[in-house]
């Protein structure tokens, strides 16, 4: 299907062009809706893709994956609210890879707004956008989307099921729907009888469907307020199955190894040592890599260790060197996109003190707890496989190309993720255990990499290098002239997942740069695409990871520039443009009790970065302990608009933020001989208990459209520390990771 | 040979070679997938067990120098009957991706067992072998709190 790939590559890389086509396009699909996934059986009702009611009980079938974000739940309380059942009550699966399953936000989040501004039109026709993930089958797990796509669809599906479980009820007791009250999972007579849902199920199944309007948030029992999470037993009693923890009857245990020159071929190996170790049953050639299949994965690995490979080179520089002269190359090309060209930048304004400042930050890895792994058992005609994932409709696709099956073929079972992190979005893992499992057909192989080869493999952050001009007068910024430079993980990606090469103005190479609530009279963002070969992919927050950090150690660097309090300073320009983004600054000033002043051997540091539709600002601070420098404190605040779970959303944002410490402290991916040079936590290491700061959140709701929260607090965290490094040193950090300029506690 | 291991109070006769980690028996071996693996070098504590209540890192123990009992995150508790300390995990809803937090309750386990009362340095000291990606560290530290304190009263 060729249209697909154009679609997937004009939604993922929007213009406006595409956005006319793709409306018409989406109108079409729209007007027939998806295929219910489910198949019930005798005695099961399947309302609609989400709901399933049995015998047993309320089972929620939650189409995005589980990795550490709270999803599950919140959909849970999503569905309950409208269904009126005990949240405890029900059971939540991730459903069947099915087209139903579309991510609608997704698309929406390729508009070429800033986001912030967005106006209810263009709002409803992000919404309406949204269909387009159905027609693309796009089940994915990613952008900080789950909530937005979520919050309508899920609550309708809960009022639906209620209204038809009433109707069943009502058809029962020979009375009028209306006459019938619901509560915790039963239908209640007008004389007060009570019965259970799982009674009703038999019933309701012969029913078309009721629609309902939805009830009023003031009205919400579960919305709102923070719920237990209900993997939460399961992850402390060790009894969560992760992709890794899948058990099935005569399993093998499969190693793998790669070629470490990232892409290059493989031109022969040598097996016979391998071949006689203890637990060997078999070595397969990847035709760029080889695995061995034994009884136990460390034997598997052992052994696979002991192939002698002749890795063919690397189609990029050798050096990291090399490939950043080629980023740096890309600033000589015309730029990829200038989606923000206010003023005129041409001229520095009379009188205004002009700066300029390169910034450079590096590679860097995934690096999930649960290195990559998966499941597989081929049959000859069949194919399943078992794997944590983000996208399990593509993954579908790609395991069924390689096995040569149809689609129909081929069962998805996606299991917890041990985090995701943009990582779990690539299909490398689930491809390669196909190819392990078709050595052995009729038995299931489960292929787990190793840290080593998960820390080398990666599809990578991609190194940036930004080159900005700004100035400032009477203690304001009155321009300001930024040039990104990266490869184009998007570009790649499609390319990756299409066969298509990927083109157009790439948005999210420029994400968290054009698009921040700063009234700069002058103010120009352009993306220059590094043409290199590196593999590289969606690490949590993608191009805000970088560019929150250029853009807001720059904004540091003209408060300073200016003779300005760096906090005021953002302030004064943010007030008029954003006042949610104004009021998140406000926020972190009050917690802190920020005064611009920190005692001697402290220093502080704010940065802002408004990310998926969420403004966040965060205070950083940091202590030299004896030359030793300690982050010992971070507040944050964050406006969503709607926060279903406060607490929740209070955990990724702490959590976004340690993510994005640890690489701005520590995280580095670098080449030599065409290989990564990390190969292990010692390598690459992240904040931990005695290095983490003491943290505080503060959730507003103020913001007109709901905001994500997985990874808004990742990109504000890096510039923050730098800011706060700066306060206390009078260095300015340009580079990371950090622990390379400074003395950091490790 | 077989070799005899006491896991979790039950008896395991593993007939896999001798220098096969600890880690990779219970996974693959016996099936207890509870404890988890991260790097395999000692760097990131998700594999932590007990040995005679000794937190340890299972996958630097070689089946033939396992010198004592074996106790699993599936031994000190479970869904249904939790310790302490996993009640701790569950009421402060520390875990975000989980992976880790087997490792981590059994190295909290290991430092309530020896300090009932840990100060916020002794809690840095002994977890700072643990790694968590999602950056939960807040929420152990006062799910290790809370669970001292409610040891004490019991």
């Amino acid at each position: 299907m060729a249209s697909v790939g154009k679609i997937l590559r004009r939604t993922f890389l929007i213009g406006s062009a595409a956005i006319v086509g793709g409306v018409a396009f989406g109108a079409y699909y729209v007007s027939r809706p998806a295929a219910n996934p489910l198949k019930p059986g005798d005695g099961q009702a399947a309302l609609n893709p989400f709901v399933l009611i049995d015998q047993n009980g309320v089972t929620l079938f939650a189409p995005r994956a589980e990795m550490g974000q709270g999803v599950q739940t919140t959909w849970a309380a999503l569905i309950a609210e409208e269904l009126d059942v005990d949240l405890d009550q029900i059971t939540v699966l991730h459903g069947p890879a099915a087209a139903a399953y579309y991510n609608s936000a997704l698309i929406g989040e390729g508009l070429p707004n800033k986001g912030y501004d967005i106006s209810d039109f263009q709002h409803n026709l992000g919404e309406a956008l949204g269909v387009l993930g159905k027609t693309l089958s796009l089940q994915v797990t990613g952008g900080s989307t789950s909530m937005k796509d979520g919050f309508e669809r899920m609550r309708q599906a809960g009022a639906s099921a209620r209204e038809t479980l009433k109707q069943a009820a009502a058809n029962r007791l020979g009375v009028d729907r209306s006459e019938l009250k619901t509560a915790s999972g039963h239908v209640i007579a007008p004389n007060g009888d009570q019965i259970p849902y799982t009674e009703l199920a038999t019933e309701v199944a012969k029913l078309e469907p009721i629609g309902a309007p939805l009830r009023d948030p003031s009205e919400w029992r579960y919305l709102g307020q923070t719920q237990p999470r209900l993997d939460m037993v399961e992850k402390a009693t060790g009894t969560a199955e992760f992709g890794v923890d899948v058990r099935l009857p005569g399993m093998k245990f499969a190693a793998v190894r790669m070629n470490p020159k990232l892409g290059g071929a493989m031109s022969g190996y040598d097996d016979s040592a391998a071949k006689s170790m203890p637990g060997v049953e078999k070595v397969v050639d990847l035709g760029t890599g080889v695995a061995v299949i034994a009884n136990n994965t460390w034997l598997a690995n052992q052994a696979v260790e002991a192939i002698d490979v002749d890795w063919a080179d690397a189609p990029y520089p050798p050096d990291t060197e090399g490939i950043f002269a080629k980023i740096a190359e890309a600033f000589d090309e015309a730029p990829n996109s200038t989606m923000r060209d206010d003023g005129d930048v041409s001229v520095t304004p009379d009188g205004a003190t002009e700066i300029t400042a390169e910034y450079q930050v590096p590679y860097l890895a995934h690096a999930t707890m649960e290195p990559m792994n998966a499941t597989a058992l081929f049959t000859g005609d069949a194919l399943e496989v078992w794997c944590g994932n983000q996208a399990p409709t593509l993954i579908k696709f790609r395991v069924a190309n390689t096995a040569n099956l149809d689609t129909e073929a081929v069962q998805i079972h996606t299991t917890y993720l041990g985090g995701g992190f943009g990582r779990r979005g690539e299909l490398d893992f689930g491809e390669i255990a196909t190819k392990v499992a078709m050595a052995m057909p009729g038995t299931p192989v489960q292929t787990t990499w190793s840290r080593e080869e998960d820390m080398r493999h990666d599809y990578f952050r991609p190194g940036a290098i930004a080159r900005m001009r700004g100035a400032v007068q009477d203690g304001k910024a009155v321009l300001i002239d930024g040039k990104v430079a990266a490869q184009s993980c998007t570009q790649q990606a499609v390319t990756r997942y299409t066969g298509m090469p990927g083109a157009g103005p790439d948005k999210v190479l420029v994400e968290g740069f054009f698009n921040q609530p700063y009234a700069v009279p002058n103010y120009r963002m352009s993306g220059h695409i590094a043409k290199l070969d590196v593999p590289v992919g969606f690490w949590r927050s993608v191009g805000n990871s970088h560019n929150g950090f250029f853009h807001e150690t720059f904004m540091d660097e003209m408060a300073h520039a200016a003779g300005q309090d760096p906090l005021e300073f953002r302030l004064e320009l943010m007030k008029a443009e954003h006042a949610p983004s104004a009021g998140c600054l406000e926020a972190v000033k009050e917690m802190s009790g920020w005064t611009g002043q920190a005692p001697d051997g402290v220093g502080r540091g704010v940065a802002f970065t408004y990310s998926f539709g969420t403004p966040v600002a965060q205070v950083i601070e940091v202590v030299d302990e004896d030359g030793t420098i300690r982050i010992s404190k971070a507040w944050i605040a964050c406006d969503m608009g709607l926060a279903l779970d406060p607490e929740n959303v209070k955990a990724q944002m702490f959590g976004g933020m340690m993510y994005g410490l640890s690489a701005a402290c520590y995280g580095e991916i670098t080449f030599a001989e065409g290989e990564v040079e990390q190969y292990n936590f010692p390598d690459y290491d992240a904040l931990r208990m005695h290095t983490a700061p003491q943290v505080e959140v503060r959730v507003l709701e103020t913001n007109r459209h709901m905001g994500g929260a997985g990874e808004p607090g990742t990109p504000p965290s890096m510039p923050a520390l730098g800011n706060a490094l700066f306060d206390l040193t009078g260095e300015r950090a340009r580079k990371l990771p950090l622990n390379q300029q400074f003395n950091l506690l490790i | 040979m077989a070799t005899a291991l006491k896991i979790n109070g039950k008896q395991h006769q593993i007939d896999l070679p001798d220098d096969v980690p600890l880690l990779w028996v219970l996974r693959d071996e016996v099936g207890l997938t509870g404890t988890k693996f991260g790097c395999g070098v000692a760097a990131c504590g998700a594999c932590t067990v007990h040995i005679d209540g000794e937190a340890v890192r299972s996958c630097q123990v070689a089946l033939s120098d396992v010198w004592g009992d074996v106790t699993t995150i599936e031994g000190i508790g479970s869904p249904d009957a939790m310790a302490a300390i996993q009640q701790a995990w569950v009421d402060h809803q520390v875990a975000q991706c989980g992976y880790c937090q087997s490792g981590q309750i059994m190295q909290a386990a290991a430092l309530l067992a020896e300090n009932p009362a840990p100060s916020d340095a002794d809690i840095d000291d002994a977890m700072q072998g643990n790694l968590c990606r999602c950056g939960t560290y807040p929420r152990i530290r006062a799910a290790i709190h809370d669970a001292a304190s409610k040891l004490k009263e019991a």
